[in-house]
């Protein structure tokens, strides 16, 4: 008897565990423009991954060489040289890491921050709710690239201190997805139905609300990078960011704009690597909304 | 044409009616005929998934394409061609000689304009009266559904959802079509409230020689409303006659098992005797009779082949082999009924 | 004396809007014998489902005692009443939104006994979850499958199997069958009477549907805006129904029967709002009996005019020879 029910339990284990995660693989492929910016997303981050192998940091990428200074593209620089000579092509390869790390980051800090705020703003409610929100509000009108002026000028010059300050400055989106979201899933009967149970509220919000709400963050988080990547540029571009002679995207546009007259390729091709990083999050975002939403599923 | 089917305001001849989606070919509709005469209700009775709204919408070429295919022999409303019809012909039938209410009346008003307003707007697009003369009219539409006409200037919100259905009955009666389908008109509201809806569209049909289709779940309303009545299932009519013919002389085991689900008011006592299973997959029906999996009746027979409707007597149709093989062949409830 | 598991007395449940107070649940009163079934029937907006929810404290009571098995509940703090929760449990009326979408089957129902620390050990536990799917006729394969790759049918089979696994005797179903087609609510209530028998549940069967209502309880309870106005052994409800709301009810049951000629009990005009009500019987400006005289003048007492049998209307406590 016992056995029997032993191999019932890992029989019925045979029977296929179908994730979400291949449900929406299967949605997100579909979409050729999700498709194309996952695409360039991943060889965006392969390049980036593997620029410390090809490129050596000190002599190819910061160590000046005078004598190719101000090359236009050629067979041997593909997108030039800057005017210390460095080749733009491996700046941008290696200005991948910074400008990447700098948007996942910040949006990792901005998601912590704004979605346990905003759950708790949307189950709690009442005044706590209130504070939130209207604190939220005060936040969204101020312009992002100016708190993170004033949080770059308040904490000091440093990557760290750019992740924090675009993070801070995109927290309030954050928050307001999270709320919205926990107040349309706390209405659900299976919330109640936890309750029923004797499930602490904690444990609702985390076991049950919260893994409800996790694709509207989802789709959230992965449109915030690419603008997230836009401010740490604006700000690097103003001498607020990453420190030189790090080549930061928004840095190189920065020093190749003095040259634009003559040799604008100097900002072009930086200006192409941020277009085209933000397009490829904005693609894969909105594929990923599309996938995620059910009302949009057929 | 001969004037037997001049006597009909709607003709159907194997309408069929698949989506295709990429999880496979859902056969929603599978060779439906019908007919139905001049001031008659037709009850279309099913379950869930049966195919009884996609009939409608079908009937109203409202079923949207891509992914939904609709095919049939013929399509005829009020003699007039339905399936070539252009656009703007199809617009003119809609709601001058065919309307339909949905089920759900929440959703059917449209929340920024006032209910006089919605009703004016059809009869200003099919009577071609000015806005005056279709806002009066509107007034006169509310007070035959029992509103005040003073009622037109509020907006939907401020109606009760009783109140709202009846709305939505007066714009889909403000043209006086001459077919009207309703599809679960009650099943939003309370019983109440749906008694004095039911009877609401009991007068109106008179009043206005309108031929009705009613689709619903619920066989009491069958009773109610309905001359004669279709029950289908997985997209096929399986018994069809007349209320006495149906309700009276059941013969379809799915009929039956459908009558024996319900409690009966009058025997509290007695035990519910559901049909086991559940309905098979529209995209994966079997070769056979598709009940036969569910039905206590089924023989080897079942599985083999689809059962046409056949003709059983008066207008009386069912779809079961039993009855082809053994004239003398009866479900338990006609045993019962005698 | 009957072994009564719950008494609700003066049961009240106001919920605060911006015109007023709503009276959801006003002054409810009812015993509940031990194995019974109590149906609560009314019309949207009645109450029925606050009531419900009250009595399982996922809404907190205005005022009122709640009962259970000799305790009074309403007024035990959170953590007293998690404790008591193993004991009562809801079916929900909706078997789409009332299981988590991110769990499968096995984890619905085995997240009552894991937070409550029935069964240790996994094997254990599975077993019981196997034990339960079996109880309630699901098959083994659906385990690890998600609420919405099956059916509404086999939803709310998973959802009663959740209710059983802390092995509960007061259940209260909150519409379990109106979502569902007439041939799988026929499989349901069965399921849940079968149930009852064989683990000697208590149900507390809230429903708009008076014909499933009058199969499944033993006692009806017949709700209008926050009342009971009428109380009664289902048979005797629906035999001889005395409320003028009753009667109106009964009378508007559409019957699948050939040639059912009946007397419909006309209503009319508009719903009193809940909102501050007036004391007045509220079912009064629907009721073609009314007279201004007897029932404007306070909120109608529900009185026992036979044994058993609950009444709310002065009209007919006058007529019956009741002092009101």
């Amino acid at each position: 008897m016992a056995d029997s029910k032993e191999m019932q339990l890992r029989a019925s284990k045979l029977y296929k565990k179908r994730s979400s995660f291949e449900m929406v693989w299967r949605q997100l492929r579909r979409n050729k423009g999700a498709l194309l910016g996952l695409a360039l997303l991943i060889i965006i981050i392969i390049g980036a991954l593997i620029a410390p192998i090809v490129y050596d940091y000190d002599t190819d990428v910061i160590g000046m060489n005078v004598r190719e200074r101000m090359q236009w593209p050629s067979a041997r620089h593909i997108c030039g040289t800057d005017d210390l000579g460095r080749d733009i092509f491996a700046r941008i390869v290696y200005g991948a890491r910074y400008s990447l790390a700098v948007g996942f980051v910040a949006v990792i800090i901005a998601l912590i921050i704004g979605t346990a705020l905003g759950a708790a703003a949307g189950y709690i409610g009442g005044v706590f709710e209130n504070i939130v929100m209207r604190v939220c509000d005060i936040f969204s009108s101020i312009p992002s690239v100016l708190m993170a002026i004033a949080v770059v000028s308040a904490l000091g010059k440093s990557t760290a201190n750019l992740m924090l300050a675009v993070g801070i400055a995109s927290t309030a989106p954050f928050v307001r997805v999270a709320r919205a979201a926990v107040l349309v899933v706390r209405g659900e009967e299976y919330v109640e139905a936890a309750r029923a149970i004797g499930q602490p509220d904690w444990k609702i919000v985390i076991v049950h609300i919260l893994p409800n709400c996790l694709s509207q963050i989802i789709v959230q988080a992965t449109l915030r990078v690419g603008s997230a990547i836009i401010s740490a540029a604006q700000l690097s571009f103003l001498g607020l960011g990453v420190p030189a002679p790090a080549p930061e995207w928004g840095s190189m546009l920065s020093s190749g704009r003095l040259y634009i007259r003559d040799y604008s390729y100097m900002t072009l091709f930086p200006g192409i690597a941020i277009m085209i990083t933000v397009l490829s999050l904005n693609l894969l975002g909105d594929g990923l909304r599309d996938a995620l939403d059910p009302k949009l599923k057929r | 044409m001969d004037k037997n089917e001049e006597r009909d305001i709607l003709r159907i001849e194997n309408l069929n009616v698949r989506f295709e989606t990429e999880d496979g070919v859902v056969h929603a509709v599978n060779g439906i005929d019908m007919k139905l005469g001049y001031r008659k209700t037709l009850g279309l009775v099913g379950e869930t998934g049966a195919g009884k709204t996609t009939t409608a919408l079908a009937m109203l070429r409202l079923v949207p394409n891509p992914p939904g295919v609709v095919e049939c022999d013929r399509l005829e409303i009020d003699g007039q061609d339905v399936r070539g019809m252009s656009a703007s012909k199809l617009e003119q039938v809609r709601g001058k000689e065919i309307s339909m209410i949905f089920q759900d009346p929440m959703t059917a008003l449209n929340p920024v304009f006032t209910v006089g307003e919605q009703i004016a707007e059809s009869i200003e697009i099919h009577e071609h009266l000015s806005k005056e003369k279709a806002l009066e009219k509107a007034g006169d539409m509310l007070e035959l559904v029992g509103i005040p006409r003073q009622r037109a200037n509020e907006y939907p919100h401020q109606f009760s959802g009783g109140m709202k259905q009846r709305v939505v009955i007066a714009i889909a009666l403000a043209c006086n079509p001459k077919l009207l389908i309703a599809d679960e008109p009650t099943t939003a509201l309370d019983v109440t409230i749906q008694a004095q809806v039911l009877e609401l569209m009991n007068e109106l049909k008179e009043k206005y020689d309108t031929s009705m289709i009613m689709i619903t779940h619920d066989l009491g309303i069958v009773a109610e409303v309905c001359d004669d009545v279709a029950v289908m299932y997985a997209g096929r009519i399986v018994e069809q006659g007349s209320l006495e013919e149906v309700y009276g002389k059941t013969m379809h085991p799915y009929t039956e098992g459908l009558f024996n689900s319900l409690p009966n008011i009058k025997n509290r006592q007695a035990m519910l005797k559901p049909i086991h299973g559940l309905m098979p997959d529209p995209t994966n029906l079997p070769e056979g009779c598709a009940f036969a999996p569910r039905c206590n009746y089924a023989t080897e027979e079942c599985k083999k082949a689809c059962p046409a409707l056949r003709n059983v007597g008066g207008t009386h149709m069912v779809a079961c082999v039993r009855y082809e093989k053994d004239p003398n062949f009866m479900i338990d409830r006609r045993k019962q009924n005698g | 004396m009957a072994d009564n598991i719950l008494e609700v007395k003066h049961l009240k449940k106001y919920f605060k809007t911006s015109r007023g107070m709503l009276h959801a649940v006003d002054d409810i009163n009812f015993t509940l014998e031990r194995g019974k079934t109590l149906g609560l029937v009314g019309e949207s907006g009645c109450g029925k489902s606050t009531t419900g929810r009250v009595i399982l404290r996922l809404l907190e009571p205005t005022d009122g005692e709640i009962i259970f098995e000799g305790k009074d509940i309403s007024k035990l703090s959170k953590s007293e009443m998690r404790h008591m929760r193993k004991d009562m449990q809801i079916i929900f009326q909706d078997p789409f939104s009332s299981l988590d979408p991110k769990k499968t089957v096995s984890q619905i129902i085995a997240e009552p006994i894991i937070e409550n620390k029935i069964i240790k050990g996994k094997l254990a536990r599975e077993e019981r979850v196997l034990e339960l799917m079996d109880t309630v006729g699901l098959a083994e394969r659906y385990i690890n499958t998600y609420p919405h790759e099956l059916d509404g049918g086999r939803r709310q089979r998973i959802g009663i199997a959740r209710a059983l696994a802390m092995e509960p005797k007061l259940i209260i179903c909150d519409e379990p069958v109106s979502a569902l087609d007439v041939s799988i609510q026929a499989q349901i209530l069965n399921l849940l009477k079968d149930l009852q028998k064989k683990l000697g549940l208590t149900y507390i069967f809230i429903t708009h549907d008076l014909s499933v209502v009058n199969h499944f309880s033993d006692d009806i309870a017949v709700m209008y805006l926050g009342q009971i106005v009428e109380k009664a052994p289902a048979e005797e409800l629906f035999d001889n129904p005395v409320h003028p709301y009753t009667q109106a009810l009964l009378s508007a049951i559409p019957i699948p029967e050939l040639g059912h000629q009946r007397q419909r009990v006309q209503l009319k005009g508009e719903i009193t709002s809940p909102i501050e009500p007036p004391a007045e019987c509220r079912f009064a400006k629907r009721c073609l009996m009314c007279n201004e005289e007897v029932c404007k003048k306070t909120v109608p007492q529900l009185i026992e005019i036979s044994p058993n049998h609950f009444v709310a209307c002065p009209l007919k406590q006058k007529e019956l020879g009741f002092n009101v």
